[in-house]
């Protein structure tokens, strides 16, 4: 579904991603963990098209097309999804209408049609009972005055009104407590299915007790040092993230 | 001394203009007006054309009017139809239209019957006979012609205008409402517009007042609205302003409050290349309230500038004032807002708050408060925003697959909503959003909307 070949990415002339590889097939959860400042949000925004950052090497293809070449909003209509490390606030714009409008250019981008209020909004009951949403955020303006964990909420609330194929979370789980915690995996984990994928960005190996991968890889100073199993996760918790970056470079060496 | 000579020149052509109606209007039998007209003129001889070299004028220069020479229009040359008015005009959702065609009241297209018979709704022109009947404690007693040079011009040539009072006690569910159409002719013409609305006490009603005009040559539109609200009254009124694209706009809206009186003013200006308004609301009872709604979207090469004064004359009154600007292209913009507490005005409790977003790297914005403040125990607050739409909000929206002229529509749509949200008048606040949208995409070459 998606391959990252030797991807360099840097902002203002500062290079951060410094020759990623990564492979994701339809049906997989990956994980991709690492320290602060190794690059993990960059890669999400490279992904869904920032244009904050240059991309100066390498390729990514998904689903057969050069996905650098597409506009973010392309990308979107092409299904990916990219929940916000820090969702933004929009005042003045309705949570309904975002949603809406949103869900009706990439129906269209899909090739359905378009949802008239009423079906519109029978999509969107739905999932707010399962989420836990309150129907009064929907007329509130997109997370003007929401916290933190409300924000999360609302873009796991997104993404399952939008059904991702491949859906990208950037420490989505960072500063939730443990029920939150529950609501946005359960999200996740609804979507899991053969024909989507999940990347997982995350600072903390808690996530992964409830959306449990198929594949962990470890980001470090702009590039892939590790990948491996569930396993690797578990032990990153237990030794922390300096032994990989040494193992790597005596492996280069 | 050539400066002088210029600016007599200026005016010279206003002077024999006026000699020329006073003649044929004296043909026609005097008016108890006649002295004010003429009085008006001297001011605005000794004012002449304002220059940038006065305070309030700094940042627009009228030169451009200044320079020209426009000519008077005559009252039923122009030929306009009801389809001109087509989007404009609000149909049987108002309870009645009066259709000023270049300054004169113009019957066919105005529709009256459906008012209730107590309320005075017509032309100006059958109230300026012979002898006053009433209004004359009213027209020109508050946009003062010594004060300002295009208030002066406007009462000078008044000959028609649009003459509304509410008898105390009248509660008007629909609004009324004004329009004020401009169609150009071959030379440049000058049109003054003007408004008296007069409210008694315990009124509530609604006044529109559209200033449309037709596309192609340059006009002068020179209006002037004023408006006497009686005690315990409430008032929305709304200016929408979408002259030609050539005009020249300049208006004037003096407002006086007696006690306990609300009035919500909403001022839109969307057309027109040099915009000029000035706005003056004196609270001189106690108790009274008035809230200030502005927006000025410009584009191209558009100029706008928005005077305000907020006069708080007696105690406990309180303004709310939200001016919020969208810039694009070229355009500039001005808005300085003034509010003035006087010496009895204790308690009083003002809030002004002036927002622009500008759309792109070439539009200016000059914004200034003034507060004069001689009470001592009162409550001014003012602040002054000039922004950029969010690169981050912009991109958050097209990862959720809505375009990027979209998105900026979006964003900008949103930045604007809360000023027209206040507009009560359902109609025309969805003709306002939708008027909105379409100017943004226009501006925009959008290759797509949502």
């Amino acid at each position: 579904m998606l391959e990252i070949k030797n991807l360099h990415a840097e902002i203002s002339g500062k290079k951060i991603l410094k020759g990623v590889d990564l492979k994701v097939n339809a049906g997989e959860v990956h994980a991709i963990m690492g320290p602060n400042g190794s690059g993990k949000s960059t890669l999400a925004q490279v992904l869904a098209g920032r244009d904050l950052y240059a991309v100066t090497e390498g390729e990514i293809t998904y689903q057969g097309k050069d996905l650098l070449a597409m506009a973010p909003e392309d990308r979107a209509r092409e299904g990916i999804f990219l929940a916000f490390q820090y969702p933004l606030e929009i005042p003045g714009v309705s949570n309904m209408y975002f949603l809406k409008a949103a869900l009706n250019t990439i129906r269209k981008g899909r090739g359905e049609a378009e949802l008239d209020a009423m079906d519109f909004l029978a999509i969107v009951r739905e999932k707010m009972k399962l989420l836990g949403v309150d129907e009064a955020m929907m007329s509130r303006a997109v997370n003007e005055g929401f916290s933190g964990g409300e924000k999360k909420r609302n873009e796991i609330f997104q993404m399952s009104v939008l059904e991702p194929r491949l859906a990208i979370l950037d420490e989505t789980d960072s500063g939730l407590d443990i029920d939150a915690l529950r609501v946005v995996a359960d999200g996740v984990n609804r979507l899991r299915a053969k024909d989507r994928a999940t990347i997982v960005v995350t600072h903390y190996q808690r996530l992964l007790n409830y959306i449990v991968p198929d594949f962990v890889h470890v980001l470090s100073a702009g590039r892939m040092v590790k990948s491996g199993g569930r396993a690797l996760a578990l032990e990153l918790e237990q030794k922390g993230y300096g032994w990989l970056e040494e193992e790597f470079e005596a492996a280069k060496a | 001394m050539a400066a002088i000579k210029e600016q007599r020149e200026q005016t010279d052509h206003y002077f024999s203009a006026f000699s020329a109606l006073e003649a044929r209007r004296a043909q026609k039998g005097g008016s108890w007006f006649d002295a004010t007209r003429r009085e008006a003129m001297e001011h605005f001889g000794e004012l002449g054309f304002p220059t940038t070299r006065l305070e309030s004028w700094k940042y627009t220069s009228v030169q451009p009017i200044a320079r020209s020479t426009f000519q008077l229009e005559e009252s039923g040359r122009a030929k306009v139809s009801a389809k001109h008015l087509e989007g404009f005009a609000f149909g049987d959702q108002v309870s009645g239209t009066l259709v000023f065609v270049n300054g004169f009241f113009t019957p066919p297209l105005s529709e009256l019957t459906r008012l209730p018979g107590n309320v005075v709704a017509g032309s100006l022109a059958g109230h300026l006979g012979n002898r006053p009947d009433g209004f004359e404690h009213h027209l020109a007693r508050y946009a003062l012609p010594v004060e300002n040079a295009f208030v002066a011009l406007n009462t000078a040539f008044l000959e028609d205008g649009a003459c509304i009072e509410f008898p105390s006690g009248t509660v008007l569910e629909k609004p009324i409402h004004v329009i004020h159409w401009t169609e150009p002719a071959g030379s440049p013409l000058m049109i003054s517009p003007r408004t008296l609305i007069v409210a008694g006490h315990d009124v509530q009603a609604t006044v529109i007042e559209s200033y449309v005009g037709g596309e192609g040559a340059a006009y002068f539109s020179n209006g002037v609205t004023e408006i006497s609200l009686g005690e315990n009254s409430s008032l929305e009124h709304a200016q929408v302003q979408q002259e030609g694209g050539k005009a020249f706009s300049i208006a004037a809206l003096h407002t006086h409050q007696q006690r306990s009186s609300r009035l919500l003013c909403h001022n839109i200006a969307l057309g027109a290349e040099l915009v000029r308004n000035d706005v003056n609301c004196v609270m001189g009872g106690e108790g009274a309230e008035c809230t200030l709604n502005g927006l000025y979207q410009t584009a191209g090469r558009q100029h706008v500038d928005n005077h305000t004064l907020m006069d708080h004359a007696m105690p406990h009154c309180s303004s709310r004032e939200y001016y919020k600007g969208v810039l694009d292209g070229q355009s500039a913009g001005v808005f300085s807002g003034s509010i003035l507490v006087r010496k009895d005005a204790q308690k009083t409790d003002a809030i002004q708050s002036n927002k622009n977003l500008l759309l792109s790297e070439d539009a200016v914005i000059n914004t200034k408060p003034e507060l004069q403040i001689l009470a001592d125990d009162v409550r001014c607050t003012h602040g002054a925003t000039i922004g950029q739409l969010d690169a981050e909000a912009i991109f958050y929206l097209q990862t959720r697959g809505i375009g990027k002229a979209a998105a900026r529509n979006l964003l900008t749509r949103a930045f604007a909503n809360d000023v027209i949200g206040r507009v009560s008048f359902t109609p025309l606040r969805e003709r306002l959003e939708a008027t909105l949208l379409e100017r943004l995409s226009k501006g925009w070459k959008a290759e797509e909307v949502l």
